[in-house]
């Protein structure tokens, strides 16, 4: 009789259908990272576990691997966001308007990208970019009359073929997300703004864009975030996680270096917290100066 | 009651939904996965000797790429894992043998081959939460620090099981497999000793003989051998006499042992890497670049495609290598047959060592193993004993550790071994030349960091960028220092 009441009750019904997401967020969110970040100040050897107070984070600010990766991280993030915001904006409000022939065409090109694995499309761009001769990116500059490069060896070389990867898969799915945005503005503003005889620019400029500003804030959101994690496109364009004076090394790699590749947990979870805190801090600002923490204006 | 049932239907396929999820993330992690295949090809094709420096092809999910089960079935039943196939059919073979002489104590073992990451990577998971670790377990010597850190609390020591044959192993390469108590936990495959490659063919077409070779015996020498060769083939543009490596540390390592040092400072000690060995190798090589004697080998170092390419095109006419990269030659270089000469490296100083030992494979023993000395006892007789060691020569072209067989005709001089034929010269008469002159450079838990550092930052900067040789070094030591 109990259980029927407990099953009944409107009560409890809620959380049992909520139960599922409570117990994996429970489990392989808050507990990972109560653990990570108790372990962040252990030296966690073989076979002792040393409390070391804050000493992980002492190195780490001494650290110029680490530094690098940071500088790394944070270079591709600025680059990435500002490529992958403006862009697939411009490519959304064109596929909306009626300047664009075969639309679907466009669509399915720009999106088809995104289906690939990060580990077939890095090889690829591997090979591209490789310094030999015979590799793409040199044939096309010896094409040109320009001497081959050795891409995948210097700073900025690398940060193209890097930058180049990531705009060639993310600009779809970006373009689809503002898309749907335009979707949600209502299509009489438009017809009220051509009887006031605004322009095109002026259309875009006063409408369009503050309108789709919530879908924006999500994608500079999501763009920061995944900026500052990149890991994989990294790891399959260098073979490895390890680059030339570790141009190519990122935070997320840096962490997996520690804690995978070198067994070194306690350091990997405070470079962990670290990239965790950088990256509330940055998403915390960005969202503040966007207003998404003043109360809705209704 | 049905509205019962149908709740408790419910609730049954709301967790089935929630478990299929945590499956789901798992399987979408695949990008992890085909990380693996595609670096398992790479691991695979190094076969062993992937030094810690290169052997950076990890990933995160588990996939076996062979498993057999050989063996008496009625036998004691183990599990054996190894990061190269060739490793396992080699064991199999063994297997059979030692049931063959053991018939009280029969085993039979299930193979399983991982890609190299995965394995070490399950290995220390499974030794750090006790559970799950195979009874015998190849490490590659990059990751020795890392799995020997646990010492006989993960691992059972093999003095007592190799005390048979102790004495004919060679004594530098066993050190190189110990634990920081002294205890031996490893059992080798081979001493990796380095040695010069020398292309004669091409060397006798610009009119240098074998005794031309033969009496080098500085770096001044090879330097002045070499400027001879250039000369005579007209200073062609696009061939060098040797390739530096940017992406691995072999010539650094070569350097220390002439010179007796070790920039790890062993167990005990404080790592220093700035040693004169190293500083004049530094600045050798960079003379080298400069004037156009060597070139920086493609893609880094020498044992990759691009770097087997070279050699076929004949860009370099000689190098220093282990005596392993012998099966590079039989599997990539097939129709160098006959080319090829082996002798022992140059030396800074007259009556240096010339040879270091590198690479290799320390294969273990776990206490969670169901019969540890059983274990042991196989294992060492698989890879110590003289039918062993045969087995090891001929299937896997290794120079074998066990000193006796050296000098043993029937084993060096075998005409049947394929690596006995493919040379000018028996690869075991450069050996017992060098038997006394073979050094170690310890991994210790700071070789990781050395090795990665030099690889990545320091010889791009030297070798790449003609950095200063003390700025790079002192560099390198603060990286260090910060570790330790």
């Amino acid at each position: 009789m109990k259980t029927k009441n407990f099953l009944y009750s409107q009560k409890t019904a809620p959380y049992i259908f909520a139960l599922p997401f409570i117990l994996s967020f429970l489990i392989f969110w808050v507990y990972p990272l109560v653990s990570a970040f108790i372990m962040s100040f252990q030296d966690i050897g073989a076979i002792t576990v040393d409390w070391v107070g804050f000493k992980n984070y002492g190195k780490l600010l001494k650290d110029k691997v680490f530094h690098t990766a940071m500088i790394n991280s944070f270079e591709y993030m600025v680059f990435t966001c500002a490529l992958l915001i403006p862009f697939p904006m411009l490519y959304a409000v064109l596929m909306d308007g009626n300047l664009v022939k075969a639309k679907g065409v466009w669509k399915a090109l720009l999106y088809l990208p995104a289906l690939t694995s990060v580990v077939i499309s890095g090889t690829l761009f591997r090979l591209m970019f490789s310094e030999y001769k015979t590799g793409q990116m040199n044939v096309l500059l010896t094409m040109l009359g320009l001497p081959a490069i050795k891409w995948l060896k210097t700073k900025w070389t690398s940060e193209i073929a890097l930058l180049m990867l990531c705009c060639w898969r993310w600009t779809g799915v970006n373009t689809l997300y503002f898309m749907s945005g335009l979707k949600s503005i209502d299509k009489s503003l438009y017809e009220s703004a051509d009887i006031d005889g605004a322009t095109g620019w002026q259309k875009f400029k006063y409408i369009t864009i503050p309108l789709i500003k919530p879908t924006t804030i999500y994608v500079l959101t999501i763009s920061i975030y995944a900026g500052l994690a990149m890991f994989l496109e990294s790891f399959m364009l260098w073979a490895g996680n390890d680059s030339p004076k570790n141009i190519g090394l990122t935070i997320v790699g840096y962490l997996y270096k520690r804690g995978i590749q070198k067994d070194d947990m306690g350091y990997a979870c405070t470079v962990g917290v670290v990239l965790l805190l950088i990256a509330l801090v940055i998403n915390f600002i960005q969202l503040w100066l966007n207003g998404s923490f003043k109360k809705e204006e209704r | 009651m049905k509205k019962k049932l149908l709740s408790t239907l419910l609730c049954g396929v709301l967790a089935a939904s929630m478990l299929t999820g945590c499956g789901e993330v798992e399987t979408s992690d695949d990008t992890g996965s085909e990380a693996v295949e595609e670096s398992a090809d790479d691991t695979a094709e190094e076969a062993e000797e992937t030094e810690s420096a290169d052997a950076t092809e990890e990933s995160s999910e588990v996939e076996p790429d062979a498993v057999t089960t050989e063996g008496d079935p009625n036998g004691t039943h183990m599990e054996m894992w190894s990061f190269v196939e060739a490793h396992n059919t080699f064991y199999a073979k063994m297997l059979e043998k030692w049931n063959e002489e053991n018939p009280d104590r029969t085993i039979e073992i299930t193979f399983t081959t991982y890609p190299y990451g995965d394995m070490h990577q399950k290995l220390l998971m499974s030794l750090q939460t006790g559970e799950g670790a195979p009874d015998i377990c190849d490490v590659e010597m990059g990751q020795v620090p890392n799995v020997y850190e646990g010492l006989d609390t993960w691992l059972y020591p093999l003095d007592e099981a190799m005390s048979p044959y102790a004495d004919d192993m060679l004594a530098s390469r066993l050190a190189a497999y110990q634990g920081s108590d002294g205890q031996q936990y490893g059992a080798p495959f081979h001493v990796g000793a380095t040695v010069m490659y020398y292309n004669m063919a091409r060397l006798e077409e610009a009119g240098i003989t074998q005794e031309d070779v033969d009496a080098v015996v500085t770096w001044d020498d090879y330097t002045a051998l070499g400027e001879k060769y250039l000369e005579a083939i007209g200073n062609e543009e696009g061939k060098y006499f040797t390739s530096v490596d940017t992406g691995g540390t072999d010539w650094l390592w070569i350097a220390m042992a002439e010179y007796g040092d070790d920039w790890t400072g062993g167990f005990d000690g404080e790592a220093n890497v700035q040693l004169d060995s190293v500083k004049n190798m530094l600045t050798m090589q960079q003379e080298w670049l400069n004037s156009g004697f060597a070139e920086v080998s493609p893609d880094g170092h020498i044992d990759l495609e691009a770097g087997f390419q070279n050699i076929l095109d004949g860009n370099i006419v000689s190098f220093p290598k282990a005596m392993w990269y012998m099966s590079r030659f039989i599997n990539y270089m097939p129709e160098e047959e006959g080319n090829w000469y082996i002798t022992k490296c140059p030396v800074f100083e007259e009556g240096q060592n010339c040879s270091v030992g590198i690479g290799g494979t320390g294969t273990v023993v776990t206490q969670q193993s169901v019969d540890t000395a059983l274990a042991a006892d196989f294992l060492c007789y698989a890879k110590m004993s003289p039918e062993g060691e045969t087995m090891i020569w001929n299937d896997l072209g290794f120079d074998v550790c066990n000193t006796s067989l050296w000098s043993d005709d029937s084993f060096a001089h075998d005409e049947s071994n394929q690596y006995n034929t493919f040379f000018r010269n028996y690869p075991y008469d450069v050996l017992n030349d060098i038997s006394d002159q073979i050094g170690t450079i310890m991994t210790v838990k700071i070789s990781p960091t050395i090795n990665e550092y030099v690889c990545n930052t320091t010889l791009n900067e030297v070798l790449e960028e003609g950095m200063d040789v003390d700025e790079a070094l002192q560099e390198l030591q603060d990286a260090v220092d910060l570790e330790q």
